[in-house]
Order: structure tokens, then C-alpha cells, then sequence
């Protein structure tokens, strides 16, 4: 197994993990978080399939913009607090919990 | 039951998926078009770059069609957002960012301009190009939103003049198409000739469709994430209690 | 040339599995999900599998990236159309996701949750008050365990006319079963 394939299966791995991290977890910042992780490994598994265009694209767009565009939603929707069943009921997102 | 039938179905989905990935010969794709592309493409339009030569000089109008796309989910966007802030009569005030997040954006502002502006011109010859910048370059200018959220969350952007932006480079990219089709009856063709290969004015009007799109694709990404992040989360719903998360992400 | 051939397919074998596995995960997330903003992360997780899976298609064992000057002339490069093609998916893919958190926020503003169940109950809730029906009972229940809907007034024709094409669609299933 050389070196090359060695990057793919732990991309791959992390990539997966992070999925299913994504899928359980009960914090949807942690949630966000998880996708995010997700995008930068297939970033990475882009790079190592000769497509460093999508990677780029994907390292911008899946693990920055994305990212804010759903962190910015967790906050309008008062979802972004670190405690998953906390029964708060002022706007989440005046506090820098984070 | 539910659960069941979606196990089911996702089995099957990635039966299905296996069946084709087994069929699919690892690593020795068809590629009739793609090779075709890739021998005649250095002749025909000049880049360097081979994914942007088929991105704005073969498939231009797929590449119009995707900014349309864009367009059309910002402005979806901002009609569902705008209508629901009417409704919603107090502002909470957005607590400033702090002197290390103000002094960082301040640098940070510049670099980020530069290397997207980098990355859109040179589109032609290295990996990148009007997609890649334009996230950059909206990147950029919501950083500065960040750092000073201003009363209303939206940082002192005028909508407007994202708006203009917006249409002046939609409206340029479809320009230079009709430029072409009056010239030489082919729409979005390159023209201008090709120059030297590898150099930064080269391959015709490429840079040219590169900068349009990525102007196009940073204002309406800025004036996107303005828009999510003005009038910050209030308690929408005078009766709303938060309800305890129970999904069961197993089986 | 064997023991090369051996390693370009694991690569492959090991990248099909990560970009079927990220839709599997995906499916699996946005059709049993609870929450309705975990749905739209799951449709992202899809989005990046189903990505990886079109960019897969083009690549080729002993190629290089389709970028003219890096190396000599005359060596095969990968296939430049599904990359341009995944470009331009991973740009929209961002307005979707855009478009799709804001029609949660409306949601969650008018409703006020955003967990499935109970906005399935809302809405079915308004459904019945528009057309001015009685709610029957809970959905949840299995079919053999669900109480028995109220006796349709014979003065709403739409809603006989619906349980009537309801009914034999819904019972040879429940006998073969």
C-alpha cells in the first residue's frame, strides 16, 4: 500500500466517521461542525483524484460559506447553544458561548 | 414502521449504487468527449488550465444557466426573509466585536481582496477561477460584516449596491456572449485571439467571462449571507417552547 | 505491473466506498431524521458523496491533473467534464442549502418548531380547519391499532369521495400483507 492510497483510506475514514458523527449528534453546532469536517475530507480526497479545481471549490465553498451560511442560520433560529436540550428561551445568539 | 421502510430503501439505494460502481471499470473511464476536449482544447482556446476552458469556453452557457441558478436562490432568499422581517418588530441589538476581531478583519480584509482577485485573473492558467474568488471576495467583505455588525446586523452593505454589482456583471457576462454571436455567430465563443500560452493576457476573453463570473458569484453570495445574518435570532413565537431534541439518528 | 495494477484498484475501491458510503449516510440521515435543519445537513452530506462519486467517473490510474506546463507534454490527464460539472454542483449546492435555511426560518417562525412529528400534526391540524373537516385519529398508530375515523357527514362529498378512492387502495395492501 503506498503512500497515496494510505491518504485516501484515512480521508475516507475521517470523512465517514464525521458523517455519521454529523447524523448522532445531538448539538447542532457539533452537527455543523461535522459537515464541515466531511467537506474538507472530500477536499482532500479531490486532491488526490487530480481535480485540484473541485477541491478548491470545495475547500471554500463546502467547509467556509457553508458553513457560515448554516451557522448563521442556527442563530436567527436559536438553535446555537452548546447544551442540546436546554430549555432557554431568550435568542441564543447574543451570547458568545462558542 | 417508518424506520423500517426507510432501512429498506436506503439498503436498496446503496445495492443499487454497488451494482454500478462494480460495473463501472476502476480507474479506466470511457472518456470519448474528455479526450477529445483535452487534445484540441490547447489549440482552440489557448488556457492552460483545461477545467476553465470547458467551463467558460465549451460549456459557457451551462455555466450562465448555473449563475441563473445562483440568482434565483438568492433572490428566493431575500423574498422569504425580507417578508418575514416585517412582522418582527424589535431588533436586538448585536453586541460589537471586540478590538482582536476588529484589528484582525481590518487585516484580514486586503489579503483575502488580493488573493481572490489573484485567483479569479489567473483562472486561465492555474487551478481556480471566477467560482473559486468570488466565494473568496464574498468571504472577504462578510468578515468585515462580522467585526461590526453595525445596529442591524448587516454592517453598514448596501443592497443596492450589491445589487448593482450583481447586474452589471451578470450583464457583462451576457454581453461579451452577444459580442461573439454578433462577431462570429457563436455565442460565448473565445475570442480576442489566444496570445501566449501561459501568459496572464492570454486565451482570448476568458479572464474577461472569469471576472464577470466571479464579481457575479461574490455579490450574491455577500448580499446572501447579509441577509441571514441581519435582524439576529429573537424570540419569534410568543409561545414557543424548546423541545427536546429526540432524534434517533440509529435505527 | 501487477502489483501496480493491485494498488490503483484499492484506491479506487476505497474511494467507491467513501463516496457511496457519504450517500448512504446522507439517505439515510435526511429520510430518518427528526429535525428538519439535521435533514438539510444530511442533503449536504449526500450532495458531497454524490460529488465525489461524478469526479470518481473521470479519473484515471496513471494520469495527472488536467492542467497544461506542470508536466511534459504527451502524458494522459484525467477527464475534465465531470470536474467542470461538479464545479458548478458544488456552487449551487450552496444556494440550495442558502434557500433551504431560509424556508426553515419561516417555518420555525410560523410553527415554531422544526422537529417532523410535530409539524406533521400542524399541518394536518390546518389542512383539516381549511377544508373545514374533523381531524381523524393519530397517524402514528399502526393501521390495525387506529381508532376508527368519525362517520363522514354525508353532506361533504369531497371528503366521502376521498376516503371512497382511499379505501380499496388501502386494503388489498393490508390483507397481503
Amino acid at each position: 500500500m503506498d503512500l497515496q492510497t494510505l491518504f485516501a483510506l484515512l480521508a475516507v475514514l475521517l470523512v465517514l466517521v464525521s458523517a455519521l458523527l454529523m447524523l448522532v449528534l445531538d448539538n447542532m453546532i457539533g452537527a455543523v461542525a461535522a459537515s464541515g469536517v466531511v467537506s474538507l475530507g472530500v477536499a482532500v480526497l479531490f486532491v488526490l483524484l487530480h481535480a485540484p479545481d473541485v477541491a478548491m471549490t470545495e475547500a471554500v465553498v463546502g467547509a467556509g460559506l457553508s458553513g457560515v451560511v448554516l451557522a448563521l442560520g442556527l442563530r436567527r433560529l436559536g438553535l446555537w447553544r452548546l447544551d442540546a436540550g436546554a430549555t432557554r428561551q431568550s435568542a441564543a445568539g447574543d451570547e458568545p458561548d462558542a | 414502521m417508518r424506520n423500517i421502510a426507510s432501512l429498506l430503501f436506503t439498503a436498496g439505494l446503496a445495492f443499487l449504487l454497488l451494482v454500478i460502481a462494480a460495473q463501472l471499470g476502476f480507474g479506466e473511464p470511457p472518456m470519448r468527449i474528455g479526450g477529445d476536449i483535452l487534445s484540441q482544447a490547447p489549440a482552440e482556446v489557448g488556457a492552460t488550465n483545461i477545467v476553465t476552458a470547458v467551463l467558460l469556453g465549451y460549456r459557457g452557457i451551462d455555466t450562465l444557466g448555473e449563475l441563473s441558478i445562483l440568482f434565483a436562490a438568492a433572490t428566493a432568499t431575500g423574498l422569504v426573509l425580507v417578508r418575514g422581517r416585517k412582522d418582527c418588530e424589535h431588533h436586538a441589538e448585536e453586541p460589537p466585536g471586540g478590538f482582536i476581531l476588529r484589528t484582525g478583519a481590518d487585516l484580514l480584509f486586503p489579503l483575502l481582496l488580493v488573493v481572490g482577485f489573484y485567483i479569479i485573473v489567473h483562472g486561465h492558467l492555474t487551478p481556480g477561477g471566477g467560482f473559486q474568488g468570488g466565494v473568496i471576495l464574498a468571504a472577504a467583505f462578510f468578515v468585515l460584516v462580522l467585526a461590526r455588525p453595525g445596529k442591524d446586523g448587516s454592517g453598514g452593505m448596501s443592497h443596492t449596491a450589491i445589487a448593482v454589482v450583481e447586474g452589471l456583471a451578470g450583464a457583462g457576462f451576457i454581453a461579451l456572449g452577444l459580442w461573439s454571436l454578433w462577431d462570429n455567430g457563436d455565442f460565448l465563443k473565445p475570442m480576442l485571439g489566444h496570445g501566449v500560452m501561459g501568459e496572464l493576457l492570454s486565451a482570448g476573453t476568458l479572464p474577461l467571462l472569469s471576472l464577470a463570473v466571479g464579481l457575479k458569484v461574490g455579490a450574491e453570495l455577500a448580499g446572501l449571507m447579509t441577509q441571514l445574518a441581519e435582524q439576529p435570532a429573537t424570540a419569534q413565537h410568543p409561545h414557543q417552547h424548546p423541545h427536546p431534541h429526540s432524534e434517533d439518528g440509529g435505527s | 505491473m501487477s502489483a501496480l495494477n493491485l494498488d490503483t484498484l484499492s484506491f479506487a475501491a476505497i474511494l467507491y466506498a467513501g463516496a457511496i458510503g457519504l450517500l448512504v449516510i446522507g439517505a439515510v440521515g435526511m429520510v430518518m431524521a427528526n429535525h428538519l435543519f439535521r435533514m438539510v445537513l444530511a442533503l449536504a452530506i449526500a450532495e458531497a458523496g454524490a460529488n465525489l462519486l461524478m469526479v470518481l467517473t473521470g479519473w484515471r490510474g496513471e494520469a495527472v491533473a488536467p492542467i497544461l506546463g506542470v508536466h511534459e507534454a504527451g502524458v494522459p490527464m484525467v477527464d475534465p467534464i465531470p470536474q467542470v460539472l461538479v464545479l458548478t454542483a458544488i456552487v449551487i449546492g450552496v444556494g440550495v442549502q442558502a434557500l433551504a435555511v431560509s424556508v426553515l426560518l419561516k417555518i420555525h417562525r410560523i410553527y415554531g418548531t422544526l422537529d417532523v412529528r410535530e409539524l406533521r400534526r400542524h399541518l394536518e391540524l390546518d389542512i383539516c380547519r381549511d377544508a373545514g373537516i374533523v381531524p381523524d385519529g393519530s397517524r402514528e398508530a399502526p393501521a390495525g391499532e387506529r381508532p376508527l375515523p368519525p362517520p363522514i357527514p354525508p353532506s361533504i362529498p369531497a371528503r366521502a369521495a376521498a376516503a371512497a378512492s382511499d379505501r380499496p387502495l388501502s386494503d388489498p395492501t393490508g390483507a397481503s400483507q
